[in-house]
């Protein structure tokens, strides 16, 4: 199963590398203008940021940061390609080209940015790593878990972490390291372990699958720093501007009050700023190789940051997270895009 | 006269080009020169591309820290330990679970191979039955269903159930008493080699005096006797130099003593059902194609049920049975890569997962990996070789 996929794909890309001149600018940017659509790497179902609904829609966090890309380009937000991975697949899926965008809750860390030949894009949700315990256990701290056998999952940084905060601790813990969150919530589910840790908002999100979410609860201690965000592959400068700058709009567009529903006024405002994100400046999507009204066409189509996050992890889903470090800068959190001018 | 006599009237010898061996000889270096140089040209484009962009290479990764647990380890290993570690720990896990799985796989496989020939009608049908389930349902399917079967129905550490105070059996796994070999315990130790080395001496004696006499020898109740009595007369002489370290509940979960842990477990004991279902129609197949004249012949010798069975039928049955269970064997083997699905960490989730994923190396890891299956597929197809021609037919 996922040896023959991980072959697969390692035997793509080192097909790539093996008969690939180098890399041009602008091959991805290019590439997905003709071929019409992104390809977006997803997880395999995550509540929040990406899993499909009782209609077999993508939704989530993630999946409308792709959504965002799509807009820009096309001025149509539906014209993406999901393709759902797990933690150990999803590198060599965009080294080896069979994805644009990989937008899976991955977190930025200083080898995964220099070693992989990828770049992160930014950060659309700011997270750490959590623990979530039966709540029969009657445990209130991470500190009293030494002992514990702890459910995770195979290629994250929480596998890292988890072996530092530990260590750290000087606590002794036995892992049981699974392939895809179904089976680590089903692992934790079934007894096989007494705590599952992943990152916070996660936590949430795979409580929801439990059949019942109320016999599990979330211990206070973050112990990582989880930036998570889109990645692309190295070497496409506009392609990176791209996506980089599509989730800086929506920041930008909850900052100057843009929303889905106001910004067709919006349009008339006589604020510079609003005026120059909705396209009011001539000339100015040129720079990205595109329409002067993509940052509209992402808001109206996908929502600022707020809308999004409210939608999909916040008061508007079963997840109920609220925006904490996600908050703007200027509300109390640490979410900050640098200004459109 | 003849173009190839060496005829000394021949005044113009044939171009060594005309020479059949000679041009074969030629382009067999030229084509293998090409195929070489083909490769060197791949290997040196991908590791360029790759450095241009920015994808690491080499194998300095294999020195630094892990900094991830491994849920079974038979060789000391701590997140402290190096990628090169992870892949000897999950190597190590790779080869356990092959060898009980194959060791299972054969027994189950016999037996039912033979029950499959059973005249009685409700063995024979339960064999079919046994082997048409089990063959037809996706392995994967099996070792989920074994996995979460055992997950779900044993209970939780605290409400065990047990036998003694010695073995514990709950959903985090088995726990036995681990043997604690004192001081002096190597003379146990060597008496076992000797009753071994013994009761191998005593076999070859018994046939060569049967070969050579006629007359039988009780060898086996003899033998058995020597590797019993032999160590346990020393063990009891030497002091008993050996305790039992008893698992205990502390915390969360047990500590101390042997823990079979429920991965291992299940799937050792899918691959090991799957895979006999497999061979045990090999073994029928087997039985079925030595003629019925021999058995005829062995009784009309006056050979017993049992004898013939043992000393006529089997040795030609194994002839045609080795090839194939060969490949049962090897597919076990690489079959035992599914572990990923339920988080036993063997080789490939271990190695080619986690660590490929925490160092990015996949060209390097995925590399080493199939040269690890090349190299055991081919240890085993080696020795069923030479188990094949030591059992093959010996024209006297
Ligand atoms: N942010 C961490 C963890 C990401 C991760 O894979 N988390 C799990 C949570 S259990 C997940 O999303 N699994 C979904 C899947 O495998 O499809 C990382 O980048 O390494």
């Amino acid at each position: 199963m996922t040896i023959k996929k991980i072959t697969v794909m390692t035997a793509t890309a080192v097909a790539g590398m093996m008969f690939m001149g180098s890399a041009q600018a602008g091959a991805t940017f290019d590439a997905v203008k003709k071929k019409g659509f992104v390809q977006c790497g997803v997880t395999t179902g995550l509540p929040g940021f990406s899993a499909p609904d009782e209609k077999g829609n993508w939704t989530g966090i993630d999946v409308d940061t792709c959504r965002a890309v799509a807009a820009a380009m096309f001025g149509d937000a539906t014209k993406v390609n999901f393709k759902p991975l797990n933690a150990k697949e999803r590198f060599t899926a965009l080294q080896s080209g069979e994805i644009d965008i990989l937008s899976r809750n991955t977190t930025w860390t200083y080898t995964r940015d220099t070693s992989l030949g990828l770049n992160f894009a930014g950060v659309n949700y700011y997270d750490g790593q959590g623990f979530m315990v039966s709540k029969k256990l009657g445990v209130k701290s991470a500190l009293e878990l030494s002992g514990a056998a702890i459910c995770i999952q195979a290629g994250t940084t929480t596998e890292l972490n988890l072996a530092d905060y530990f260590r750290a601790n000087k606590m002794e813990y036995t892992a049981i390291t699974y392939d895809t969150s179904e089976e680590t919530i089903k692992g934790f589910e079934a007894g096989r372990c007494d705590v599952l840790t992943s990152d916070q908002s996660q936590l949430y999100g795979l409580r929801t699958k439990l059949p019942d979410p109320a016999s599990a609860v979330v211990l206070p201690e973050v112990i990582s720093k989880e930036p998570l965000g889109p990645v692309v592959r190295q070497g496409d400068d506009e392609w990176f501007n791209l996506v980089k700058w599509s989730l800086f709009a929506q920041l930008n567009a909850e900052e100057l009050g843009v929303t889905s529903k106001n910004v067709d006024q919006m349009l008339k405002s006589a604020d510079p700023s609003i005026k120059r994100l909705v396209g009011g400046e001539a000339g100015f999507g040129k720079f990205l190789g595109l329409d002067d009204k993509w940052a509209y066409y992402i808001v109206k189509q996908v929502g600022n940051y707020g809308e999004m996050f409210e939608r999909n992890v916040g008061q508007g889903s079963p997840l109920q997270i609220s925006r904490g470090l996600n908050a703007l800068w200027n509300k109390g959190g640490i979410q900050y895009a640098p200004p459109v001018r | 006269m003849s173009d190839t006599s060496k005829d000394s009237e021949q005044p113009a010898k044939p171009s060594r080009l005309r020479d059949p061996a000679f041009r074969a000889l030629i382009f067999q270096i030229l084509a293998t020169a090409a195929v070489v140089a083909f490769f060197i040209y791949i290997v040196r484009n991908t590791l360029h591309n790759m450095e241009l962009r920015g994808i690491s290479t080499g194998f300095d990764f294999l020195d630094r820290a892990s900094g991830f647990a491994i849920l079974q380890s038979l060789v000391p290993y701590s997140e402290a330990s190096s990628y090169g570690r992870t892949f000897i720990v999950g190597l190590l896990n790779t080869i356990l679970v092959s060898a009980l799985g194959i060791f299972f796989a054969t027994l189950i496989g016999f037996l039912v191979g033979v029950l499959r020939l059973s005249k009685n009608w409700l063995v024979n049908k339960l064999a079919m039955i046994y082997i048409e389930l089990f063959r037809n349902i996706p392995l994967l399917l099996q070792i989920l269903f074994w996995y979460f079967a055992i997950a779900f129905n044993l209970p939780s550490p605290r409400q065990s159930l047990s036998m003694g105070d010695a073995f514990f059996l709950n959903n985090r796994g088995m726990y036995l008493p681990a043997p604690q070999f004192g001081e002096g315990f190597w003379m146990t130790g060597l008496a076992i080699v000797a009753a071994i080395v013994g009761a191998i001496l005593l076999v070859r004696w018994s046939r060569q005096r049967f070969e050579a006499t006629g007359q039988t020898f009780p060898t086996l109740y003899v033998s058995l006797g020597l590797l019993i009595g032999l160590p346990l007369i020393v063990f009891l002489a030497s002091g008993a130099p050996l305790h039992w370290e008893l698992p205990e509940l502390k915390g969360f979960n047990f500590k101390g003593g042997l823990t079979v842990i429920p991965e291992l477990f299940a799937l050792t004991l899918a691959l090991s059902i799957y895979t006999a279902a497999f061979i045990a129609e090999t073994v029928r197949s087997g039985i079925q194609a030595v003629s019925h004249g021999q058995t005829e012949a062995a009784s009309a010798l006056g050979l017993s049920h049992a004898r013939t069975l043992r000393l006529v039928v089997i040795p030609q049955a194994m002839r045609v049975i080795i090839p194939p269970l060969t490949s049962q064997y090897l597919n076990l083997t690489k079959n035992s890569s599914l572990a990923v699905a339920i988080g036993y960490p063997d080789l490939v989730a271990v190695f080619s997962g986690t660590t490929l994923n925490q160092t990015g190396q996949a060209v390097e890891i995925i590399a080493i990996t199939m040269a690890v299956y090349l190299s055991l597929s081919l240890g085993i197809s080696l020795f069923m070789n030479w188990y094949n021609a030591k059992m093959a037919l010996r024209e006297r």
